[in-house]
């Protein structure tokens, strides 16, 4: 079964069409990264996925369960984790605390005024920190962070509902090359481990062909290609996308 | 008919000057994120001088002098309080500088109570315009037709100004992204300094103008920037035009209001200002706010609970208030009592603002609202204390859950703005509804039950439940609760993508602070044995603001501190200085140079850290805010 199913998923801002007819869906424990140049509507598609942003038409079923006009905490709480591309994080707070706000969220204790929230969760919370390799650091202040630091502890923080289905968009940006590696790696072992299925967005083409099971790519606001690496390696339409056709300038109408 | 023409003419006479009050306001806030709480002071100034001048210097021309000279003046003040205070403080927090102008404020009430004496004072006529015409069969003033025009040209000349020149393009672009124009090689010290000199300026000129229609008085200040703050509000910040047309609009519900509604006359300007917020959130011809940039090189410590050394201060403390009786004196002591709510109001307002990062510049609505609560049951049930002080929180809380609902749907500036706008409409309605509230006469006879009439048992009183309220803030500041306020104040984004109802969680956090503010309120009723409407008034939120910011915002003992500091100064200052509002707006305007993180603040971020060097590395181990630079 699929994870995600999206059909015919469409999104216009004024007369621009973001997201033009996208469909395509990620299969259970499938590695999907979505690729495209600047402005393809990765983004808009991304935070369609978890209800950032309503789409104009289109459906969106998580496990055969319509998404589609659920804000983002709902879609969270059915199970799509999500990081962001610029990092969200509580900044007043420590790493730690950032995975345990995380947590109480995920057990429902919001409301609680009595207990300490320093004391709710710190082994689940540590465990998380671990799995991402931040647990050394987790009594920092989470505004001290260096930026792929900040990723990784977004990852920690998306795991901590035990999500089905995770999104990542542009998770190393941002990184050094062999953080890059390490963090794809850990994505890996964990979409192994937890059954969880991951949807990526990604600019740095070696981790894309190096990590993901199937590529997708935007241009324009539609879906162009899709495939395994090696198929879309070879498509001759994505080959002009990235690396141009040769004339730089297309006459009018001619896209 | 023609009766109401002259008065839609004085209305718009009144919207001139309102306009050049209000477009210098939203200038200044635009570029510099400064709310100008001292405009209404510059305004003033501008009219007392433009008097000084035009009564002194000779000659028909002398008037005509008199007016732009004045303004220019007061301008150069502007600039040198831009250089010497303000321009210190721009990296501080957020409304930080709000503190400062106020301190302004207080100086300049004292200073013209000092240079032109207590009276009115009401200028000369202008001379070649001292007749009036007929309009309609009514005479009409014929200065007050100048002053309408007044209003069109500047904004003519302000668009002018920004469409057609060097400098306000640069201002433009300032005021959508000032990050960018820095950025981009424009000086900022320079361009804040002019802007903030236009501002004060157009103040300046609005004050001067008044002066042959209206008598010149030092309360003006208070009365000029509330309207203002409304007048810019719904317009939509930063916009000139918006605040032409929302100065039109209040200064016609003015004129018209006192005629059609005389009833509720004083709330209808922010009832009108409530449901525009309400409906656009932006003010009329304002825009979404884009996500603001994260101020770099700004993190916010963690809060952390009390270390030992925290817990043994405040346990002394707490055992020297418990022994204070011993020695002190009946006044010592209700002096005391009054430091303890105002500790309690400050706290309350600092779970809002600090902790849930909204602001309120109408926090008094729910200290108040406490306070009428348990008159209003002494009035009319002669309810004994104890049920007073049991149910008379509850008005506030239900006061809380009403405009919380409103005001977490807002956010920043405009949401503070929409707490003002319930704070005016609750006074507003205390004020005017004499049958139930006694209106300007209060409610008097709310005295404590006969066992806590003595003012040591009610200090004890007090002293119980403030200690509680206080300890029940800070259990709740490190709750889950508390947790998720702040998670929503930090990033709403990652709040809303782990599951947490945004709106929810604040509106929740808006009522309980309402709830503790309410408690407060009760005590104070009870202190003083009256209410009178003034405890609802924009001075008494204005003070809650300043011992919150005093103290320390990013800090939880900050509020305490800065109650403690600011009611004894002010309390002692009232009552052994003659001119103590220029001493106490000095000391203001001192302590937020010397101390722009708040005096709490100074205190973890410098001297702490000093203080366990001093004391040796040994007890690293301790949670303190800088621990994990020292753990391995």
């Amino acid at each position: 079964m699929s994870a995600l199913v999206v059909e015919a998923l469409c999104k216009s801002f004024g007369g621009l069409r973001a997201v033009d007819d996208v469909s395509f869906s990620l299969g259970e424990t499938e590695l999907l990264a979505l690729i495209g140049p600047n402005g393809a509507g990765k983004s808009t598609c991304f935070n369609m996925l978890n209800g950032q942003i309503q789409p104009d038409v289109g459906s969106i079923r998580l496990y055969g369960d319509e998404i589609v006009g659920c804000p983002p905490r709902t879609v969270w709480r059915m199970g799509v984790g999500r990081t962001f591309q610029i990092t969200a994080t509580f900044s007043s707070m420590t790493v730690m605390e950032n995975v345990q706000m995380a947590l109480l969220s995920h057990h429902r204790r919001l409301r609680a005024l009595l207990p300490f929230a320093g004391g709710q969760y710190r082994d689940e919370a540590m465990a998380l920190l671990d799995r991402v390799g931040m647990a050394s650091q987790a009594g920092r202040a989470c505004g001290t962070l260096a930026y792929g630091d900040l990723k990784r502890l977004e990852l920690a923080i998306a795991l901590a509902n035990e999500p089905r289905v995770l999104l990542m968009d542009e998770p190393t940006a941002g990184m050094a090359p062999r953080e890059r590696l390490q963090l794809m790696r850990l994505t890996a072992d964990i979409v192994r481990d937890k059954g969880v299925s991951v949807l990526f967005t990604e600019h740095d083409m070696d981790v894309v062909f190096g990590h993901a099971d199937r590529i997708l790519v935007m241009n324009r606001g539609r879906l162009v290609a899709a495939g395994s690496p090696a198929e879309v390696r070879a498509n001759t339409e994505v080959q002009a996308i990235y690396l141009g056709s040769g004339a730089l300038y297309a006459p009018e109408g001619a896209a | 008919m023609d009766f109401l023409v002259a008065q839609f003419l004085n209305g718009l006479a009144s919207a001139s000057s309102l306009f050049l009050v209000a477009s210098g306001l939203s200038i200044i806030f635009g570029v510099t994120r400064i709310v100008n709480f001292a405009h209404g002071a510059f305004y003033m100034l501008g009219a007392y001088l433009a008097y000084t001048l035009a009564t002194h210097l000779p000659g028909p021309f002398g008037f005509w002098v008199a007016l732009p000279l004045s303004a220019l003046a007061v301008a150069g003040l502007g600039a040198l309080v831009e250089m010497t205070i303000l321009r210190r403080i721009y990296a501080a927090p957020e409304l930080f500088q709000l503190l400062a102008t106020f301190g302004l404020t207080l100086m300049v009430e004292d200073l013209v109570v000092m240079i032109w004496g207590p009276e009115d004072l009401l200028g000369p006529r202008a001379p070649g315009l001292d007749g009036a015409i007929p309009i309609f069969g009514q005479l009409f003033p014929t200065y007050d037709l100048l002053v309408i025009a007044m209003g069109p040209l500047v904004l003519l000349g302000l668009w002018l100004l920004f469409r057609r020149t060097r400098w306000g393009v640069l201002v433009r672009a300032a005021t959508e992204d000032r990050t960018m124009v820095a950025a981009l090689g424009v000086n900022q010290k320079w361009l804040f300094t002019s802007v903030f000199t236009l501002g004060i300026f157009l103040a300046a000129l609005g004050g001067a103008l008044q002066i042959p229609r209206e008598a010149v008085h030092h309360a003006l200040d208070l009365q000029v920037i509330v309207e203002a703050f409304v007048i810019v509000v719904v317009g939509g910040l930063g916009n000139v035009l918006g605040a032409f047309l929302a100065a039109v609009m209040i200064a016609e519900l003015n004129a018209f209001g006192i005629l059609l509604f005389p009833k509720i006359s004083l709330v209808l300007v922010f009832l009108v200002m409530a449901a525009v917020l309400v409906v656009r959130p932006w003010g009329l011809l304002g825009r979404p706010e884009a996500h603001p940039r994260a101020s770099v090189g700004q993190a916010v410590e963690p809060l952390r609970r009390l270390g030992p050394a925290g817990l043994a201060a405040s346990l002394l403390l707490a055992g020297a208030l418990a022994l204070l009786p011993l020695v002190a004196g009946p006044y010592l002591l209700t002096v005391v009592t009054e430091l303890l709510i105002f500790a309690l109001f400050a706290a309350s307002l600092h779970l809002m603002m600090g902790v849930g990062g909204m602001v309120s510049f109408g926090h008094a609505a729910y200290f108040g609202l406490g306070a009428y609560g348990a008159a209003l049951l002494v009035r009319f049930i002669g309810a004994p204390m104890e049920l007073g002080i049991l149910l008379g929180p509850l008005l506030a809380l239900a006061g809380g859950l009403l405009f919380g609902w409103f005001c977490v749907r807002l956010s920043g500036v405009y949401l503070a703005m929409l707490t003002l706008a319930f704070a005016q409409i609750v006074w507003s309605i205390i004020f005017q509804w004499y049958e139930v509230t006694g209106g300007d006469n209060g409610i008097l006879g709310i005295w404590p039950s006969k066992w806590a009439a003595d003012p040591q048992v009610y200090y004890y009183l007090v002293l119980g439940l403030c200690g509680l309220g206080l300890v029940a803030i800070r259990r709740v500041i490190f709750s889950p609760f508390g947790y998720a306020l702040r998670a929503c104040r930090d990033s709403v984004l990652r709040a809303e993508a782990i599951g947490i109802h945004r709106q929810r969680v604040q509106w929740m956090g808006f009522a309980l602070a309402g709830a503790f503010a309410g408690v407060g309120g009760t005590l104070y009723a009870y202190l003083k044995g009256s209410v009178f409407p003034d405890v609802i008034s924009i001075a008494t939120s204005v003070d809650g603001l300043v011992m919150v910011l005093l103290g320390g915002i990013q800090t939880v003992s900050g509020p305490i501190v800065g109650a403690a500091t600011y009611k004894a100064l002010s309390i002692y200052m009232t009552s052994q200085i003659a001119y103590w509002q220029l001493v106490l707006g000095g000391l203001i305007v001192v302590l937020v140079v010397a101390f722009p993180e708040g005096i709490a603040g100074f205190w973890q971020r410098q001297v702490g850290p000093r203080l366990r060097a001093r004391l040796g590395a040994r007890r690293a181990g301790e949670h303190t805010p800088e621990d994990w630079e020292a753990a391995p």
